[in-house]
């Protein structure tokens, strides 16, 4: 396949992966600002942006940070190239540019999703509609991956697109702990009290994971837990353990049938390894945060690593 | 020959309202249906091609700005004795095209024969110098080919224009067809219609035959074949992928390809791949920026001198547009005579150059009747409808007629015929032209049967161009 074409795939479902978990993001802040004071959701709605990346361009045109202005921002301004319209437009713009690559099923569920979402978002959003906006979201991002599942062949072309998807969703996951970290340290101070569980339960909302969580700890929550759980769980879809075993299985893939490794597995060898031999003991112990800022700058090398020894640009 | 108008002919209805043989099969199913589930259907068939995609960019429009070609659902309808006539006259025309091309890069025997003024060659800008004395691979020059043609009688079938440089369309051929089974399965069982899905097959079967002689491939092995675009944001852009992927070959850009040992290699996720057959979409002119225009970034730098040197095919040739031109056009007439001894079967629609002082003088007495085109014009841009336009703009373009005249001819307003169209009223009729899409390698020419039929949408219009809000219909020639 051309190298374009890997680029353009490759980014075609990270723009769709990133578009779904800030939907979450989004929907998990939204809860969070509900049952608190405004001072405090306001501070809600910065780590929101700042997760994103978008607090120095936010904080450059407006400066309350009420749920509708941060998620208008965040969903559709026109000023903001990061926002979630322009992430679906960016996916299917590749998805148009690698239409030969994909089938005509995932064409269309992307196309769609492009079609609906953007009715949606000519319009500003409301209170009264975010909810079933962000659920919309969601729901077109499952549909285009349903495609892909159903209809694709399992070759390089895949490998690339589930590349993009686990390299992102690490990444998001990575991001929200980031910002989150600190909730997730044992103090003192704060055990057990339920401003903690809120805060807990906000970021397992933001991957989708707190009933997987509840479920595996018989209803128990504490922060230690929680970052093993996002960390190391390699069963949880969002965990940064999972993201790994999926980008090396489809590493595997692709140097098995181009008959050859590169650089690339190489540094996803090590980056496995060190997720795999670890405990979040020895994590918390280090620092977690550090810990973090690492993976980040790791899965940044890994992307372009790949980009470089698959000849995604000139 | 006068510019004064014929009655006009329908095609699913004679005079007397009755409906044609062509049309009878068509006819007993549409009377059976309920007009309401039809005009649900109708609507059904906008939203279908929105979400495939369907759609061509505008230029002169925002940036991304897509639209839909307009789909009327019922069918324009060709018989079988009538496909054979056309597809006589097509294959002897496009082999006129083909000889034409070679001699005009050669010896320009219909030139020393007196047949064409040599000026129309030395003066044309769609001439190029580079493919003087150069025979392509398989001495193919168009491999593909769509000859426009009109009908104005019962038996009377003309050429409106030849489309040797880069015919586009078939896409929409092949859509509608897929649109038309799609929503009226039991229709197709009651009236036998050819297919037209194997376009795809042929095409890439027609282009494999044509490839160069440094193509490296074993037995059993097919030359690579790669579809070049100039990118999404071409108007056609959606035809390209289509045909890419309907062929199972690699849709490149410029940017993708470069001089590799002596060949053209597209960069791909395992190194350079050498390309045997190049389908480009691209005109002549952003072809390679070390012949032609410096400026573009939509080709490959070297690609003529690997073209030369035999490392690759170009498909359509460089430098075919010449026999796009309405000039060139005028003299097809002698061209097919020429070139096969035979008298063309296909007529021309009659032409007056503007460039012959005669004509001149009567083009401008007559402009209020007349059609006058550029010569190098396409997509219905530049032209002039006598009939339609106000007294202000015919002396507008009476002083550019003057000021220019090898620049354009003129054709009298012919009366096209007339489909009926799907209307909230019902049937109604509407001029409509056709274009076949013609292969040509070294092994034949191969027709699909039927083509593009494109629709003037509004009421009267003669304009059937996409671009100026014509629609498409889906074509058929009826089995034997």
């Amino acid at each position: 396949m051309l190298g374009r074409s890997a680029n353009g795939i490759f980014w075609m479902f990270r723009y769709l992966e990133r578009a779904e978990n800030t939907a979450r993001l989004l929907d998990a802040g939204f809860r969070m600002a509900l049952t608190r004071g405004d001072s405090a959701s306001a501070e809600e709605w910065r780590s929101v942006l700042v997760t994103m990346g978008l607090d120095q361009a936010y904080a450059a045109r407006r400066s309350d940070y009420t749920g509708t202005q941060v998620c208008n921002f965040i969903l559709r301004d026109k000023d903001n190239p990061g926002s979630v319209l322009a992430m679906i437009e960016g996916a299917r713009t590749n998805a148009r540019m690698v239409r030969t690559a994909i089938t005509r099923e995932v064409w269309e569920a992307t196309n769609e999703t492009w079609m609906t979402l953007k009715d949606m978002l000519s319009r500003p959003v409301r209170e009264t509609n975010l909810g079933e906006l962000l659920g919309t979201i969601r729901r077109q991002a499952t549909y285009v991956r349903g495609a892909m599942d159903g209809t694709m062949l399992r070759n390089d072309i895949f490998n690339f697109a589930r590349i993009g998807t686990f390299l992102e969703r690490a990444d998001n996951t990575a991001r929200i702990l980031d910002v989150k970290y600190h909730v997730l340290l044992p103090s003192v101070a704060w055990v057990g009290s339920s401003l903690d569980h809120v805060q807990w339960e906000t970021v397992l909302r933001s991957v989708a994971g707190d009933r997987a969580y509840r479920w595996l700890n018989a209803g128990g929550m504490d922060a230690r837990g929680i970052a093993a759980f996002l960390i190391l769980d390699g069963r949880f879809p969002r965990s940064l353990a999972f993201c790994y075993e999926k980008l090396r299985s489809n590493m595997a893939s692709l140097a098995r049938a181009y008959g050859e490794e590169t650089d690339a597995h190489e540094l996803l060898r090590g980056a496995g390894a060190r997720l795999h031999q670890t405990t979040i003991e020895q994590i918390v112990e280090a620092g977690l945060h550090e810990f973090i800022v690492d993976f980040i700058a790791c899965n940044i090398d890994v992307a372009n690593a790949i980009a470089q020894d698959y000849r995604f640009t000139d | 020959m006068t510019a004064t108008q014929t009655a006009q002919y329908d095609e699913m209805f004679g005079p007397d309202g009755g409906v044609r043989p062509a049309y009878a099969g068509y006819d007993e199913w549409y009377r059976a249906q309920d007009p309401a589930w039809l005009r649900k259907q109708s609507s059904e068939a906008e939203r279908f091609f929105r979400r495939t995609g369907i759609t061509f960019n505008v230029y002169g429009d925002d940036a991304g700005e897509e639209r839909l070609i307009p789909f009327d659902m019922v069918p324009r309808i060709i018989t079988a004795a009538e496909w054979r006539k056309l597809s006589r006259g097509i294959e002897q025309r496009v082999r006129a095209l083909n000889a034409f091309l070679h001699d005009v890069y050669h010896r320009q025997e219909i030139v020393r024969a007196g047949k064409l003024p040599e000026r129309l060659l030395r003066e044309n800008e769609a001439y190029l110098p580079v493919m003087a004395g150069f025979v392509p691979p398989g001495g193919v020059y168009t491999h593909i080919v769509g000859i426009d043609l009109v009908r104005t009688g019962p038996d009377e079938f003309m050429v409106l224009e030849d489309n040797a440089r880069t015919p586009s369309g078939v896409s929409y051929m092949l859509e509608n067809r897929e649109t038309m089974m799609a929503m009226f399965p039991e229709l197709f069982t009651q009236v036998r219609v050819r297919p037209v899905s194997d376009y795809p097959r042929r095409l890439a079967r027609s282009l494999a035959a044509s490839a160069p002689p440094a193509a490296q491939f074993g037995a059993g092995e097919r030359p690579t074949v790669a579809v070049l675009t100039p990118g999404i944001y071409n108007s056609a852009y959606f035809e390209h992928a289509f045909l890419a992927d309907q062929m199972g070959a690699e849709l490149v850009e410029g940017s993708d390809l470069r001089v590799v040992g002596g060949r053209i290699a597209m960069r791909t996720t395992r190194g350079w791949q050498p390309i045997d057959v190049l389908y480009r979409r691209v005109d002549d002119e952003y072809l390679d920026p070390l012949t032609f225009n410096p400026n573009s970034a939509l080709g490959v730098p070297g690609i003529m001198d690997v073209y030369r040197a035999g490392g690759i095919t170009i498909a359509n040739a460089p430098g075919t547009g010449i026999s796009d031109d309405k000039a060139i056009y005028s003299f097809m007439p002698e061209i097919v005579e020429f070139y096969t001894g035979e008298k063309p079967i296909l007529q021309n629609v009659p032409t007056w150059r503007c460039s012959e002082p005669q004509s001149l003088q009567y083009v401008l007495d007559n402009l209020a009747e007349l059609v006058v085109k550029e010569v190098h014009g396409s997509g219905g841009y530049g032209m002039l409808i006598g009939p339609t336009s106000s007294r202000k703009e015919i002396a507008a373009f009476a002083a550019k007629l003057r000021a220019r005249p090898d620049n354009y001819i003129a054709q009298p307003t012919l009366s096209l015929s007339t489909c009926p169209i799907f209307t909230k009223a019902g049937l109604a009729p509407r001029h409509v032209d056709l274009r076949p899409f013609v292969l040509v390698s070294p092994n034949g020419v191969d027709i699909t049967p039927g083509g593009l039929t494109r629709v003037a949408l509004k009421k009267g219009s003669l304009v059937v161009n996409s671009s100026q809000g014509g629609g498409t219909k889906d074509s058929w020639v009826l089995e034997d």
